[in-house]
C-alpha cells in the first residue's frame, strides 16, 4: 500500500531513498511502520539522526560497530530497536542510501 | 637540512616505505626513522597454513630490523601518541621524534575483548584465532587432537585483514579432515555477517559453489554477539545460535591503540581517515597512511599495502618538494585463495572493478582468475620468497603493477 507520505519519494528496489533531500520526519515514520516499527521513540531517533548526519557529513554511513561506539546506543539495544539489521534499517529510515557494507 | 621522515610501524607497509625512501634520498637529504613495539616481523599470509602443519611459526617470523636497509633508525618501543599540532611523535620510552612527514603504517589490531565471552571460558582451549602466531600454534595443537565434531569458522564483523582467509581456512580444514579420514564425522560451518561468503558478488558466487562442493555450511548475515565457550555456543545479536566443538574466530579489528590517544588522527575504530587516491591523511597534509591502518574502501591485504607503497613513496617525495600529489591509486588488490588439495584461485580487483574471471596478468595467462589451479597454489607459495626478497626491500615484482589492468579479464558484458 502506498501512503501519502511516500508518494513522490524516489526509492530503490530495497526501499532506500535515492535522494536524501526528499526525506523528512513523516517519511521516516512511514518507512519505520513499513518495517514493523509502530512508533519511533527518542532512542530510535538518536540512532537515525546520528546515521543521517554522519552520512551527510562524510558521505559514508557508519557501520554497526561504529554506531555501537558513537551513537550513544549499544549494539545489543540497536538490535532491539531495529530488528535484524540495525545499520541497514536505520539508514533506510534515515533516508540515506544502503550502506556499502564492507570490503 | 635533512628532512625528517618518521614511519610508525615496521610491518609490510612501514618496511617497504622506509626502504624505498632510503633509496630515493641520500642520507644528508633525509633522516628516516621506523618505530615498532617489537622486533618480530610476521609474514602474515603464512599464518593460514600453521594450524595444518603446512608452515611453522618460526619460519614465518623474522627480525624487523634485519628487513630495513642501512641508514634507517629503528626504535623498538610503543608509540604513546602523535601530537599533530607540533609535528611530533611521543614514544612510550620518553623519546620525542619531530617530523616533516609522518607515515602511519601500524596496521590493524585484533580486539577479541569487544565480543562478549570471546576471551572467557574456552579461549585458547576450544576457541581460537589463527590471526596471531600464538593462536595459530594453539589451534594446530587442538586440530591434531580433534577426532570429529562441529567446527565453526566465524567472522565477528568487518573489516578484517584478508577477507578471504576465513574461507581459505574452511577449504583447508575440509582437505585436512578428509586426509585424516574423519571428514564424515565432522561438520564445517562458515558464519559471516555478510550476505554472502565474500564481499564482491561475482567472486562470492564462485566461492559459494566451492563451499557447496566441499560440503561446508554457510550461515549468512550472522552478527555474532556472544560466545559461550564452556557451553560451545555462538550466539548472534538477533538470537540465532550455532553450537560448536571448536570455534575458529576472526575477532573484530581496530587500528592501533595510540591512534585513539592522538587527538584528530583516527576515527571511532582507530583507523586513519585517508584520501583513497593519494593516501594523504585527512588529519594533516604532512601525515600519510597505508595498509591496514587506513579506512580506504579496499581489502586489508598485503598486496594492497604493496601497491599503495609504490604510489605513496612518490607522494612523500612530491609533498617534500611542494609538487602536486599523484592521485592515481585505484584500490588494486591481488589475492591467491587456497582451496585445498594443492590448488588455489586468484582474484585481481580494485575500487571499481570486482574480481572477474579470465587470465592473469594478461590473456596469455599463465594464471587463471577465479578458477582453481595448481599454478595459483605454487604462485602463493612462491610469493613468500618474493615478499622477503623483493617486496620488503622495495624492488619491483616482475609482471605486477600498482594499477589494475583489464587485459585478460572477462568483463560483465562478455560474461552475460
Amino acid at each position: 500500500m502506498t501512503t501519502i507520505e511516500l508518494t513522490g519519494i524516489d526509492r530503490d528496489a530495497e526501499g532506500f531513498l535515492t535522494n536524501p533531500q526528499q526525506w523528512n520526519e513523516e517519511v521516516a515514520a512511514e518507512i519505520a511502520r513499513e518495517a514493523g516499527i509502530a512508533e519511533l521513540t527518542p532512542r530510535h531517533w538518536l540512532v537515525v539522526n546520528y546515521m543521517r548526519n554522519t552520512y551527510l557529513e562524510t558521505g559514508e554511513a557508519p557501520s554497526i560497530r561504529t554506531l555501537g561506539k558513537a551513537s550513544g546506543v549499544q549494539i545489543k539495544e540497536l538490535y532491539e530497536l531495529f530488528p535484524k539489521g540495525p545499520a541497514k534499517l536505520a539508514a533506510r529510515i534515515g533516508g540515506i542510501p544502503k550502506p556499502h557494507g564492507c570490503i | 637540512m635533512a628532512k625528517k621522515i618518521v614511519i610508525l610501524g615496521g610491518g609490510t607497509g612501514g618496511t617497504l616505505m622506509a626502504n624505498r625512501l632510503r633509496k630515493a634520498y641520500d642520507p644528508h637529504e633525509a633522516d628516516i626513522a621506523v618505530v615498532d613495539r617489537d622486533d618480530r616481523h610476521v609474514y602474515q599470509p603464512g599464518l593460514l597454513f600453521v594450524p595444518f602443519g603446512l608452515a611453522k611459526t618460526e619460519e614465518i617470523v623474522r627480525p624487523r630490523r634485519r628487513q630495513l636497509h642501512k641508514g634507517i633508525s629503528f626504535y623498538e618501543t610503543e608509540v604513546d601518541h602523535v601530537a599533530l599540532d607540533d609535528d611530533r611523535v611521543h614514544l612510550a620510552d620518553g623519546t620525542v621524534l619531530p617530523y616533516d612527514v609522518l607515515v602511519v603504517a601500524t596496521g590493524a589490531r585484533l580486539a577479541p575483548e569487544e565480543t562478549e565471552g570471546l576471551t572467557g571460558d574456552g579461549w585458547m582451549e576450544k576457541v581460537f584465532t589463527f590471526y596471531t602466531p600464538e593462536g595459530a600454534d594453539a589451534l594446530g595443537e587442538a586440530l591434531a587432537r580433534f577426532e570429529g565434531g562441529r567446527v565453526v569458522v566465524n567472522i565477528v564483523d568487518m573489516p578484517i585483514k584478508c577477507p578471504v582467509a576465513p574461507i581459505e581456512f574452511a577449504f583447508l580444514l575440509d582437505w585436512h579432515l578428509r586426509e585424516r579420514g574423519i571428514r564424515d564425522r565432522s561438520e564445517i560451518v562458515l558464519a559471516t555477517p555478510l550476505d554472502g561468503c565474500f564481499t564482491k558478488p561475482i567472486a562470492s558466487k564462485h566461492l559459494t559453489y566451492l563451499l557447496e562442493e566441499k560440503e561446508i555450511g554457510l550461515e549468512v548475515e550472522f552478527s555474532a554477539g556472544e560466545v559461550d565457550g564452556a557451553g560451545g555456543r555462538l550466539v548472534s545479536y538477533d538470537g540465532r545460535e550455532i553450537p560448536f566443538d571448536l570455534l575458529v574466530t576472526v575477532p573484530v579489528h581496530s587500528g592501533a591503540e595510540y591512534v585513539g590517544r592522538s587527538p584528530g588522527l583516527g576515527d571511532e575504530l582507530d583507523f586513519v581517515p585517508t584520501d583513497p587516491r593519494t593516501l594523504q591523511s585527512l588529519a594533516r597534509p604532512n601525515v600519510f597512511a597505508l595498509g591496514d591502518a587506513t579506512n580506504v574502501p579496499t581489502s586489508k591485504a598485503g598486496s594492497v599495502t604493496h601497491f599503495e607503497g609504490e604510489l605513496l613513496t612518490e607522494n612523500v617525495k612530491h609533498f617534500l618538494t611542494g609538487a602536486r600529489l599523484d592521485g592515481s591509486y585505484d584500490g588494486h588488490a591481488n589475492c591467491f585463495i587456497e582451496t585445498g588439495f594443492g590448488k588455489a584461485l586468484l582474484i585481481d580487483f580494485n575500487y571499481e572493478t570486482e574480481p572477474l574471471p579470465g587470465r592473469f596478468p594478461s590473456t596469455l595467462g599463465p594464471m587463471p582468475l577465479l578458477q582453481e589451479s595448481r599454478l595459483n597454489h605454487l604462485g602463493k607459495l612462491m610469493f613468500q620468497w618474493m615478499y622477503w626478497h623483493l617486496l620488503l626491500p622495495g624492488r619491483d615484482i616482475p609482471g605486477i603493477s600498482p594499477e589494475m589492468h583489464m587485459t585478460g579479464k572477462k568483463t560483465i558484458d562478455t560474461l552475460a
